[in-house]
């Protein structure tokens, strides 16, 4: 299966981000590099609005994130309530 | 071809050794952690108190409510500084905007005599409430032990005196200065407002910080401001709409430090039988009084008497879901 990633700038705000998509993807890998992370893992990416909430303790609207994204690879699916990356088949949303 | 190549830093720590140590390893700690743990100075006080000779300068015997760490005390929110000041420009934009609106349209015009003066004998008075909730969490940044909660109290004690300033607008928009002249008044002299006036004046001398930070956060704001900011606004209908969009400051506000005060409360009866009876005894004092205090206000300037009572169901509730004793010999 292909790879999907998602690095972000390491800063406050995207570092709950990480620690949410960590949490959420188990079996993701990640790279640290100078000021940037980087998240990969086969197929799909993750992350829920709830595990972010939980870290920061307020309301997180997961289009917050586009600003401190860096890339992104893999098709995106974004819902009020989480934020995917995938290769192939889609969930369409109804 | 250029070749562009990164050499990859370890470092070689991720963060302080205290923080670590509450992480459970050297892990990137939020700068809420880093900003807040183990701020509190615990030794070598070169300087004993003249005016308090049995305690240290700063020292955890000043409440008797007792904590194996008084680092516990996480506040949900996070607020450091940055995040604090943050989030309160945000609300305080929208409030602005909607203050703008209704001076600008002059949506208070719309409004009858009668719901204008009941709404600001209701709610101006509470400007001189708000000062003294100031009072009460300057009191306890200044005297509660380990960082974690003299940090969230002192910006506690700076939203209150952001609500009287709100108040004291709101007054001005529905009475002009008469109407500041008259809350006073009320707040000094009127007896629907002495009960809370005095419930305000006696937590001025109480010594436990712990003690009032209960009696002044949790019961009596947990009582006044469903009733005051939701139900009596409700109550005045669709008179109060306009009033409403100036109050949703503090309706959420209310909610928001809710999270943290209830956290507080949670965390300290979660930690010994004798802290639970402790807050369980301080919880059925201060309600018994804030709600004898609230009743004449109910039945009298607010016009509904069964409100308090409902405000002091749902306050059992809360107290109840956090592990105090709530109501007879439960």
């Amino acid at each position: 299966m292909k790879l999907v990633y998602i690095a972000f700038q390491e800063n406050e705000e995207a570092s709950a981000v990480i620690a949410s998509f960590i949490e959420d993807n188990p079996s993701a890998t990640v790279r640290r590099y100078p000021a940037m992370v980087r998240i990969e893992a086969e197929g799909r990416l993750t992350v829920r609005r709830e595990t972010v909430e939980r870290r920061i303790g307020r309301e997180w609207d997961p289009q917050e994130m586009h600003l401190y994204i860096i890339s992104v690879s893999g098709n995106v699916n974004e819902t009020d309530d989480e934020f995917t990356l995938s290769w192939g088949q889609q969930e369409t949303a109804r | 071809m250029v070749e562009i190549r990164t050499a990859t830093i370890e470092p070689i720590r991720n963060t302080f050794d205290h923080v670590a140590k509450v992480l459970g390893g050297d892990k990137p700690a939020s700068r809420y952690l880093e900003g807040t743990l183990k701020l509190q100075s615990e030794a070598n006080f070169h300087y004993q108190a003249l005016w308090d000779k049995d305690h240290a300068l700063y020292d955890p015997a000043r409440t008797q409510i007792v904590m194996q760490d008084w680092y516990a005390f996480q506040d949900p929110r996070q607020f450091h500084y940055g995040a604090y000041t943050i989030a309160r420009a945000r609300q305080q934009e929208a409030a602005e905007s909607n203050f703008d609106f209704v001076e600008k349209r002059q949506l208070l015009q719309f409004v009858d005599d009668a719901a204008r003066q009941r709404m600001a004998q209701v709610l101006v008075p509470l400007r001189h409430y708000e000062w003294g909730a100031n009072m009460n969490n300057c009191f306890v940044a200044s005297f509660a032990f380990g960082s974690m909660l003299n940090v969230p109290a002192t910006f506690h004690a700076m939203d209150r005196l952001g609500i009287a300033q709100y108040l004291t607008r709101i007054g001005l928009l529905l009475g002009d200065v008469a109407a500041i002249d008259a809350g006073k008044e009320a707040w000094l002299h009127d007896p629907a407002w002495q009960g809370l006036r005095k419930s305000m004046e006696d937590l001025f001398v109480t010594e436990d910080w712990f003690e009032v930070f209960v009696a002044q956060n949790f019961v009596t704001d947990g009582l006044l401001f469903p009733f005051a900011y939701r139900q009596f606004v409700r109550d005045v209908g669709v008179q109060g709409s306009t009033v409403a969009m100036l109050v949703e400051f503090m309706s959420g506000w209310f909610d928001e430090t809710t999270r943290w005060i209830d956290s507080v409360i949670k965390i300290a009866a979660a930690e010994s039988e004798a802290n639970r009876a402790l807050l369980s005894a301080w919880y059925a004092k201060h309600k018994a009084i804030a709600l004898a205090a609230l009743q004449p206000l109910a039945a009298g300037p607010a016009g509904n008497p069964a409100a308090a009572l409902e405000a002091a169901a749902q306050l059992d509730a809360r107290a109840a879901k956090l592990g105090l004793q709530v109501g007879g010999a439960a």
